[in-house]
């Protein structure tokens, strides 16, 4: 294997990975995927929810054949107080079934598929191949030295897609290390309930499923989100925090998801389910400032392993999925004109800029520093916005007026209504 | 539930070597907070208070990072395991 060279190495068999090689692949490059784990999908992670859009513009009507879970036709917003929640959502048939705007799905299976597909493009997969370092010649990259037994794999190009953790692109020096206030630790749990049982607790026809958005004062403080998504025969429950709220609070994930879980609000939806496993991970969080250098010489980067996460939406997988054909197609303009340099592979950067990733990111570039500096949020509203909710709709004689009085009152007393009114403006700057 | 009945969950694939380790202990031994130990979730880090060391049980590693990005010396070694080895989802 020392002496083959492939058009492409791609490292980390995940979505933006994947992608960019079916995308490739299709192009008639020879490609190398290369994955640590012992099949596409075993080591990754995600809350759950993957996009029809843009991969249906490389594999149409992927989801009639992918391993996907329900087909999520209603998305809800809760903000958590201690004693229950206040929330909004969208429902819509519009989301199902003919054409999904979304599903939740395990990565574990829908990744190992999307790999048969690449590998039916004809991508070559190599599993268990942990790359170590890249391979290096006069400033440019020239391929990977991996774990395998004779392990060094010459390309072109490197897709450099190892995820969140981009042990490659911080010893290329593209970033200095990543700070904790620029990634959630986040945890998960399956846990597994009956088909109808989730389609009574969530009012869902077979198929179909909810989502949920967590905010709120389970996560004591820290910047941190929440999420519950149906899945077919089980819930995914989980939360991410802020890296660095988790030091500064000294709190524990495990023990938040476990607090969670016994949230009255969330209780009976889990009721009577059972475990089956419990999954860690980091979630980018820093947004558009975060976002490293994407292209060089002999390489480009995709997906986490370049940032690209907008938290607000709580989209990734989509940005993954976008990023890697972006990167793909500009590797196919690249050999054809046999330009693997920074400068022939720019085209990339270009692409991402033009594309709905960085105008997301951008439009959004204040919302990690300001949610990081206004504790506000997790720490005085939730159970503000719960406490005046409940004020307001509790009848027990008192006028309206006075209700609203009452309101204000906790509003001064908690935050002051300037303080309030300042949240309000420069929420509206931050998310414009 | 407990935290190691969760984890008792988990599918590993144990290599017999940690891929993760303290860079220098005595960085460890002035360290007040040592973040890594509450920010792992799946208690991996422990205190040896008599020897006053950091030590680490990879064999229960999820590989999500936490503790590479909490240490704020940046005195973990944290690679990846070799292939194949380490944990592997069925869900995911």
């Amino acid at each position: 294997m020392a002496d083959e060279k492939f058009d492409a190495i791609v490292v980390g068999a995940g979505p933006a990975g994947l992608t960019a090689a079916i995308a490739m692949a299709q192009a008639g490059l020879e490609v190398a995927v290369l994955e640590r784990g012992a099949f596409a999908g075993s080591k990754n992670v995600m809350g759950g929810i993957f996009y029809r859009h843009p991969l249906d513009q490389l594999l149409p009507e992927f989801w009639k054949h992918a391993p996907v879970e329900r087909a999520i036709v209603e998305q809800r917003y809760w903000l958590l107080g201690p004693n229950g929640h206040m929330g909004g959502g969208v429902r819509s048939q519009s989301f199902a079934p003919e054409t999904p705007n979304c599903w939740s799905v395990f990565r574990a299976k829908f990744d190992r598929w999307l790999s048969e597909q690449a590998e039916q493009a004809g991508a070559m997969l190599l599993t268990e191949a942990t790359v170590e370092s890249l391979l290096q010649e006069k400033g440019k990259v020239v391929g990977v030295h991996t774990s395998l037994d004779d392990g060094d794999l010459h390309a072109d190009v490197v897709v450099i897609a190892d995820g969140v953790n981009s042990l490659l692109l911080r010893d290329l020096g593209v970033h200095s290390e990543i700070k904790p206030n620029q990634v959630a630790s986040s945890v998960k749990e399956i846990i597994s309930l009956p088909a109808e049982k989730i389609a009574d607790r969530f009012n869902v026809e077979p198929g179909q499923g909810v989502s949920i958005e967590l905010f709120g004062s389970f996560t004591q403080g820290a910047v941190g989100l929440g999420f519950l998504y149906s899945n077919q025969e089980s819930i995914s429950l989980g939360l991410g925090i802020l890296v660095s709220d988790l030091a500064r609070l000294k709190l524990k994930t495990s023990d938040i998801l476990e607090a969670l879980k016994e949230h009255p609000s969330i209780r009976p939806l889990i009721a009577g389910g059972k475990t089956e496993e419990y999954l860690a991970h980091l979630i980018p969080e820093g947004g558009y400032h975060a976002v490293p250098r994407v292209s060089g010489e002999g390489w480009v980067a995709v997906g986490d392993a370049a940032m690209l996460v907008d938290n607000l939406h709580r989209e990734g997988s989509n940005l993954a999925v976008q990023s890697g054909i972006l990167a793909g197609q500009t590797i196919v303009r690249a050999k054809e004109k046999g330009d693997f340099s920074a400068a022939g592979l720019a085209g990339y950067q270009q692409a991402l800029k033009s594309s709905f990733i960085m105008k997301d990111l951008k439009k959004y570039r204040g919302l990690p520093h300001w949610l990081e500096s206004s504790p506000q949020f997790f720490n005085i509203y939730p159970e503000l916005m719960n406490d005046a909710g409940t004020e307001f709709l509790t009848v027990d004689g008192v006028g309206k007026r006075e209700k609203q009085n009452r309101i204000l009152k906790m509003v001064s007393r908690r935050r002051g209504l300037w303080g309030a009114a300042l949240d309000a403006l420069k929420g509206g700057l931050t998310l414009k | 539930m407990k935290l190691e009945d969760k984890l008792f969950l988990v599918t590993f694939n144990p290599d017999h070597q940690s891929h993760l380790s303290v860079k220098d202990q005595s960085v460890c031994a002035q360290c007040r907070e040592k973040p890594c130990i509450n920010g792992c979730p799946a208690d991996c880090w422990e205190h040896e208070k008599e020897k006053n060391e950091v030590l680490v049980s990879f064999e229960g590693c999820l590989e999500c990072g936490t503790c590479r990005i909490i240490c704020p010396y940046g005195n973990i070694d944290w690679k990846y395991p070799r292939g194949g080895f380490g944990v592997k989802y069925k869900f995911g």
